[in-house]
């Protein structure tokens, strides 16, 4: 481990504030054929969307450059549309222009996808936010593709509904943007994944086509599923504007243990466990490493119930009968301590104690920023071979880093591996990729499990998806978007 | 040493938005998550720690209410509580302080309890009269509203928070004593204690073998949420604002 002087300590402080490189000078990439925004573009453009748009890079910073602070564009004008007309009238206005647009949500995205390269134009879904419908009966909500998660819970669970997705990015990131990148996080053991969940939607096509396929209802085998083509595909190939999802309903029961385990190979006979003695009620299979509680609690002083163990496991369960629920849980929990599975572990009573223990799982992320630079990766891996990724990063990159940790979903056998130093150190990057991926390829793993391609990830989906595949995705990209115009360096490697 | 006997309720969660019903009469309750309330955990917290430092000899943790409340008592245990005696009454809303107060009372009694100690309130009625008048009913001393306590064995130093700070008291045991937030954190119950709480014995009592009268005495004619803020209104200047606040009678 890097040794942290007093020096280095306040330099961490700043490091994680600094503007990072313009993505364009840092990959040393050549603009692609785009038409220049003029002032009279610029001017026609705000006036489609009524005055509400930002001009200028200097204002436009916290949207040219993502969470992670790893990628930074060069943008001079943001749109914020309120409806589905204006979308439709900007793409117009761009595509005839052969101006390149980027879809921007809640900017959470993490892997460079929501911003610009160069000087696309922003269309941001912030103003689109009007949840048009919700059914109690079917359990589905009709929204627009700026909705906040954390909203469309609030206003579902009148409902006795909520979301099928939760995410820590939840307070901010939108629907649009969850559903282009067809975003999985913490609940989708138990309630799938957005490709089953989003029943209809309305989407804008390059040149400014409104595509209808908004349904409300569960099944509809009519032709084929275009809407299918929005779901994950990160705003390449059109830009969604509206969508119903089908809700799952707000359980009255939620239980939250949080269990030290000493190995992994009892984290996965614990998930096998899981599994099978709590059945349907399991809603979620987490798993942290030591090295992430230790993160959790120099850089943001949180603790876990439990003394600090090599892994911990949050296991959370959903029902609607509390006194069932409970008593499976209990039986579960008793049997993986009788056996030895779990060496010691807490159950959390009320609701405060679950949100606190939920943090050190859902702050993860943000914990890590404060190291300063972090490389974040987020795999699909078989269980068998799972943490050996965790030991072999580490061992390869030994002192030149600050961290190497692993968490995440366990249960769908996605791992979050994180590498961290004070500052973005070329070195470092080059140990890790295409190393990490190379690696994964092996297993006939995923190179990225629910993050998506974005910007940082083209040059290695051949690593996940034969040639071929490649191929058919991008004979669908010349058809539905042929100039390229939304979303370019994204996704699709640049050939 | 001391054999203290704790009070534990159940009631609806804490961080659940609480709806009321169509017809008024009462909030909704099912399908909706309990949970103990928050200061009786504290008592319990605080009685534990009394036993750990050798000071009590026994913990009884109490409750009353249907069935589900067991749920409360097995957390009691599963913190460190010896025993539990549950007095099953199916409609808790139905009861009044001083109807729980005498049930707890007679409790304190029968359990040979030398000292009483429970939640300064619970977070649904919020009544806050439960201690004091269950410390009258036994005509035992009270403290109540607790910031911190130092029992000897015999007699007990305690601060009690009050308006204008900390008030600090002597008394002798027997009493009743309720909890306030911020004398201690309450531990989680970790699982090889939540084994051993399933073996630990809990009573079961009804009303009538305490000696208490159970006939509702009071009748809920209507509850309603609290009216919904209006939104706020922007003047133009210092003026306008003085005109606004006499035209309402504020000045």
């Amino acid at each position: 481990m890097l040794k942290r002087t007093s020096a280095i300590q306040s330099f961490l402080k700043c490091s994680s504030n600094l503007t990072p490189q313009y993505t364009a000078e840092k990959y040393a990439l050549k603009r692609g054929d785009y038409g220049a925004l003029t002032q009279d573009d610029q001017n026609h453009l705000i006036s489609l969307v009524n005055g509400k748009g930002i001009v200028g890079e200097k204002e436009l910073e916290g949207y040219n450059v993502d969470w992670m602070r790893i990628v930074r564009g060069k943008s001079e004008l943001l749109l914020k549309p309120e409806t589905t007309q204006q979308v439709s009238s900007i793409l117009k206005f761009c595509h005839s222009k052969n101006i390149a647009v980027v879809p921007q949500g809640g900017n959470t995205g993490l892997v460079g996808g929501s911003v610009p390269v160069f000087d696309e134009v922003i269309l941001n879904t912030s103003l689109m936010n009007k949840v048009e419908k919700i059914d109690p009966v079917s359990g589905v909500v009709v929204a627009q593709a700026g909705c906040i998660l954390d909203q469309l819970n609030s206003e579902l669970a009148e409902h006795k509904l909520m979301m099928p997705l939760d995410l820590g990015a939840k307070g901010s990131c939108q629907l649009g943007g969850n559903i282009s990148t067809n975003a999985g996080g913490l609940r989708l053991l138990r309630y799938g994944s957005l490709r089953g969940n989003v029943l209809g939607m309305e989407a804008v096509l390059a040149d400014g086509t409104i595509v209808d396929c908004m349904q409300t209802l569960r099944k509809d085998n009519t032709g084929y599923d275009i809407k299918q083509h929005f779901i994950g595909s990160e705003g390449t190939l059109g830009i969604i504007t509206k969508a119903s999802v089908l809700c799952a309903a707000l359980p009255s029961s939620v239980n939250l243990a949080f269990l030290s385990v000493n190995a992994f190979a009892d984290v996965r006979r614990l998930f096998s466990r899981a599994r099978d003695d709590l059945g349907e009620i399991l809603s979620a299979f987490e798993f942290i490493d030591n090295s992430c509680l230790v993160c959790l609690e120099e850089n943001l002083k949180l603790t876990p119930p439990v003394d600090q163990s090599p892994f911990a496991v949050v296991i959370e369960t959903h029902g609607s009968n509390s006194t069932h629920d409970f008593e499976k849980l209990e039986a579960f929990l008793e049997s993986v301590m009788n056996d030895g599975t779990v060496i010691d572990g807490c159950v959390a009573e009320d609701s405060q104690k679950a949100t606190n223990w939920w943090q050190l799982r859902e702050r993860m992320a943000e914990s890590l920023m404060h190291d300063g630079y972090v490389y974040k990766y987020d795999v699909s891996v078989p269980l068998d071979k799972f943490y050996e990724l965790v030991t072999v990063m580490r061992e390869r990159l030994g002192e030149k880093v600050l961290r190497c940790v692993g968490y995440g979903h366990v249960g769908d056998s996605n791992l979050h591996i994180n590498i961290t130093t004070p500052a973005y150190s070329k070195e470092v990057d080059q140990l890790i990729e295409p190393f990490i991926f190379e690696w994964v390829s092996q297993v006939n793993g995923s190179i990225s499990a629910e993050h998506g391609i974005g910007f940082k990830k083209t040059q290695f989906l051949h690593l996940s998806k034969s040639a071929e595949a490649i191929a058919q995705m991008r004979l669908l990209k010349n058809a539905m978007d042929p100039k390229n115009i939304l979303n370019p360096y994204k996704v699709l490697p640049l050939l | 040493m001391v054999r203290v006997a704790v009070g534990v309720k159940r009631v609806i969660d804490y961080a659940v938005k609480i709806r009321v019903k169509p017809d008024g009469s009462g909030v909704v309750k099912d399908s909706v998550k309990h949970s103990m309330n928050p200061f009786c955990e504290i008592a319990v917290e605080e009685a534990v720690r009394l036993k750990e430092k050798k000071i009590a000899k026994e913990i009884v943790a109490f409750t009353i209410g249907p069935k589900q409340c067991s749920e409360t008592l097995r957390t009691a245990l599963a913190m460190g509580c010896d025993r539990g005696v549950h007095v099953n009454v199916p409609q808790l809303d139905a009861l009044t302080p001083l109807q729980i107060s005498k049930m707890s009372a007679k409790i304190a009694e029968t359990e040979a309890a030398d000292l009483l100690i429970m939640g300064k309130l619970a977070i649904d009625g919020d009544y806050g009269q439960t201690a004091a008048m269950t410390a009258a009913i036994l005509d035992w001393p009270q403290a109540t509203n607790l910031y911190s306590l130092q029992h000897n064995g015999d007699n007990a130093t305690v601060e009690r928070e009050i308006d204008g700070g900390l008030e600090t008291n002597e008394i002798k045991t027997p009493a009743v004593l309720s909890v306030d937030l911020r004398i201690n954190q309450p531990r989680y119950a970790t699982l090889p204690n939540i084994m051993k709480a399933k073996k630990k014995k809990v009573k079961a009592l009804k009303p009538a073998d305490l000696g208490v009268d159970v006939a509702p005495t009071l009748t809920v004619v209507k509850i309603a949420e609290p009216p919904t803020r209006e939104a706020g209104e922007i003047v133009e200047d210092v003026d306008a604002l003085i005109g606004k606040l006499k035209d309402a009678g504020r000045i």
